[in-house]
């Protein structure tokens, strides 16, 4: 066992220049995530400067054997919590040899939007409130219930502590430490309403960052629960009944609503994403429906509402906001199996280009 | 508990205590300034970028591969941000469930005034509807996070409307009211709390080291002993000591209780709100204990029912006055308004204290007031070492475990210092407790 440790935990700056890059990507399922490890001869810190890689698509859903080299270009570093010292974990999109996104290559089309020149003015800013359940490994059901049994009903979990109302805290801890240490922009975390989930925001980040951020976050998070021996779930509703489902509410904002003013330039965007609703629920993950039923702090998946400081509201607009005249909103639609890249790529279309 | 050992304090405090500070955020920024850099003195020795040897143990492994999520844990991100975790907490809507959430913040701080408002979701608390959910958190007091260790920090807030009004269930305003009276001010109140509270365990509800289905020999052999059969769940009640000394939480003391897998610790002697602040920060930190611990923690003050010792929160009180020569008549004069406010003191002195001050098992009766040296029968005992000096300090043996400490020492202060019976009530109440005032 020892032997083991130190060889994991070998620190290799002293013996060599040469480091580990742990190159990620989203796999056929769009949910799926995939990676695998390559030596480079060099620390390196500029995406640009990674070499372009491929895996076989075939094994992942995302091409037919008889061709089935996709290839990965590199395009954001973090530091590897795992590995530590100048080790590194690449996030990386899909491509065909010929060099065209594959189909559930999100990124690529996201960051046409995010470059074009009326969405680079408006510096658009994303908080990704990220919830998830925890589940125990071989009966996948969550963490801390009793096994072909209930919980006491919801009321004392959120934000709760206590061997009876907290449930795997120290993976929540432990990713907190770990994101910080990679670089990623994680602004807090929370025990939610329904025991055994919890909850991490990430940023403020801005355009195709935001993505970027939530992928690797979400990548060391099932790092860290396959080293506990626990299951995580971003299923939008993995208990039915009265439980609350699982979001991943986008906070939002622009330049112009950052700014005096800004709450008239809200108030016209969120006229706009209301026009859009069925088109953004489409985007906003499967099995959504499961999980805005009008109850447990959501909207009904067929209303689009908007509130201050409503919880029950397709947007929410913090007091804040309202009272300063400026800030930013939450659209709580986004389920817990949002693709990232497109919800914030769509929300910047809806509000700046359309 | 014996407060004698706590009754001088370090020059530390008096040091704080003579610059006639009072310790809500609205007081005075240099008095404010030097309590804050007492609790985190500790930190100064540690440069923003120095790494700590630091280490905690916090994970049990499962399937016997080496554990790597201990060394996430216990990971000092010193060297590689400026970033600190604060760790926010507030009570419930329940008034004795505490809650809390974490948030980055940029740098170190020192004083609470330099972090953020925050606010959470009260819908989900009890204490905001749904479509009107945000309840605003404000800032009152810092320590240092015994679980991540480096700069990271606890919180304590309380809670507000978004218009800036303390939510119902918010007992520190009015207590932070009461304590920068100028008359409270003057008398410095020291508060000395002991914080009694039952294990059990996690699945049956039934106390730590009983056997389920069962109960164990009488009460006798359990107070403050050691022996697998007569003590349950030290490594809590000590590991809980030492994270809290960590904290800046001024613990006094621990000991083992009459009925076994109960215990104590003591917080103080502290100055006004500091009393509250300190004891709810123990409460979070012991909870988080027992959490990792896979164990209940309950503040209940009557666990089990029948010949068994219940839980309660005695809450050691003195002033200025009470502390210098002749202190002892000021003593019987404060004993003599509170026995005539004897009611509404009880009513704020715990949920089911009913169940708890019977007359037995060293309580005494929930409709008799009384007093007496040395008598733990008593609701007010006055200790040996304050009769023979005539000053010192009293013990409202009353509270239950489940008191909440704002409440119960802004009235102690309330009715000894700002409170004045009539004539008569005052001469009756003389009378009635054979008390010359």
């Amino acid at each position: 066992m020892s032997l083991l440790t130190d060889l994991i935990n070998l620190n290799l700056s002293d013996t060599t220049e040469k480091i580990i890059a742990e190159y990620i990507w989203i796999g056929g399922s769009g949910m799926d995530l995939r990676s695998k490890a390559r030596t480079l001869s060099g620390p390196v810190s500029d995406p640009s400067k990674l070499p372009k890689w491929n895996y076989d698509g075939s094994s992942t859903g995302q091409a037919p054997g008889e061709d089935s080299e996709v290839i990965l270009y590199p395009q954001a570093i973090f530091k590897d919590p795992f590995r530590r010292g100048s080790n590194i974990l690449v996030i990386c999109d899909a491509y065909t040899p010929a060099g065209e996104p594959i189909p559930t290559n999100k990124r690529a089309a996201a960051a046409k939007i995010f470059s074009h020149p009326k969405v680079v003015a408006e510096v658009p800013w994303y908080g990704l409130e990220q919830e998830y359940t925890l589940l125990k490994k071989d009966v996948h059901w969550p963490l801390g219930w009793p096994t072909g049994g209930f919980p006491g009903p919801q009321g004392p979990y959120y934000c709760g502590i206590g061997a009876d109302k907290a449930f795997g805290r120290d993976i929540v801890d432990s990713h907190y430490k770990a994101c910080l240490y990679a670089g990623v922009n994680i602004s807090g975390i929370n025990g939610e309403v329904m025991p055994g989930q919890w909850e991490f925001q990430v940023g403020p980040s801005v355009g195709i960052s935001a993505g970027d951020e939530l992928w690797v976050a979400r990548y060391i998070l099932e790092r860290i629960t396959e080293i506990a021996g626990v299951v995580v779930s971003f299923d939008p509703k993995p208990i039915p009944g009265d439980w609350n489902g699982a979001g991943c509410h986008t906070n939002y904002s622009t330049k112009s609503m950052r700014n005096p003013g800004g709450y008239e330039i809200i108030k016209k965007a969120i006229d706009k994403l209301g026009l859009r609703h069925k088109e953004h629920i489409a985007a906003y993950g499967e099995g959504n429906e499961r999980r805005l039923t009008g109850r447990h702090e959501t909207a009904d998946i067929n209303t689009f509402l908007w509130g201050v400081a409503n919880r029950g509201a397709s947007i929410r607009v913090g007091r804040d906001t309202e009272k300063e005249g400026k800030g930013y909103f939450e659209d709580r639609r986004p389920a817990s199996n949002m693709d990232p890249y497109v919800v914030t790529s769509m929300v910047a279309e809806t509000t700046i280009l359309l | 508990v014996n407060m004698a050992q706590i009754l001088a304090p370090s020059v530390q405090w008096q040091m704080r205590i003579t610059k006639n500070s009072s310790y809500s955020t609205d007081a005075s920024s240099m008095s404010s300034k030097m309590w804050s850099s007492l609790f985190l003195k500790q930190s100064k020795k540690l440069t923003a970028r120095s790494s700590a040897k630091y280490r905690l143990l916090a994970v049990k492994s499962e399937h016997g591969t080496i554990n790597r999520m201990e060394d996430l844990l216990n990971l000092d991100v010193t060297p590689y941000t400026d970033k600190i975790i604060a760790e926010y907490i507030w009570i419930g809507g329940t008034g004795i469930d505490v809650r809390s959430k974490s948030r980055t913040i940029s740098k170190p701080v020192e004083h609470p005034s330099e972090l953020p408002k925050w606010n959470y979701d009260g819908s989900s608390t009890g204490q905001a509807p749904g479509e009107d959910s945000e309840v605003i958190l404000y800032p009152q007091a810092i320590f240092k996070d015994p679980f991540r260790g480096g700069n990271n920090i606890l919180v304590i807030c309380d809670a507000y409307t978004p218009a800036g009004e303390p939510i119902p269930t918010n007992k520190r305003h009015k207590a932070a009211q009461i304590f920068s009276d100028a008359k409270v001010v003057a008398e410095v109140p020291w508060y000395g709390i002991e914080q009694e509270y039952t294990l059990l365990q996690t699945d049956v509800k039934w106390p730590l080291g009983w056997p389920v289905g069962g109960y164990p020999g009488p009460q006798g052999p359990y107070y403050c002993a050691a022996g697998a059969d007569k003590s349950f769940g030290r490594d809590i009640s000590d590991a809980h000591y030492k994270a809290c000394l960590y904290a800046g939480i001024n613990i006094s003391g621990t000991n083992g209780e009459v009925m076994p897998g109960q215990w104590e610790f003591q917080v103080g002697p502290s100055v006004g709100i500091e009393a509250g602040d300190h004891i709810w920060c123990a409460r979070y930190l012991l909870e988080r204990i027992t959490e990792q611990a896979g164990v209940v923690l309950t503040l209940d003050p009557k666990p089990i029912e029948g010949d068994w010792n219940g839980a309660g929160c005695h809450t050691n009180y003195s002033t200025k006055s009470m502390r210098a020569e002749g202190g002892f008549e000021v003593i019987k004069k404060a004993i003599l308004n509170m026995s005539l406010r004897h009611k509404e003191h009880i009513s704020a002195y715990g949920e089911g204290n009913e169940r708890r001050l019977t007359g037995k098992h060293e309580t005494a009766s929930i409709n008799t007031f009384s007093w007496g040296v040395a008598n733990r029968g008593c609701s007010i005992r006055v200790g040996r070492d304050t009769e023979k000096e005539g000053k010192g300090y009293l013990e409202d043996r009353r509270p239950a475990s489940n008191m909440d400490p704002y409440v119960v020492t802004a009235l102690l202060a309330e009715t000894t210092l700002l409170w004045e019976p009539t004539l008569e009530a005052e001469a009756l109440a003389a009378q009635k407790l054979a008390m010359k005032v």
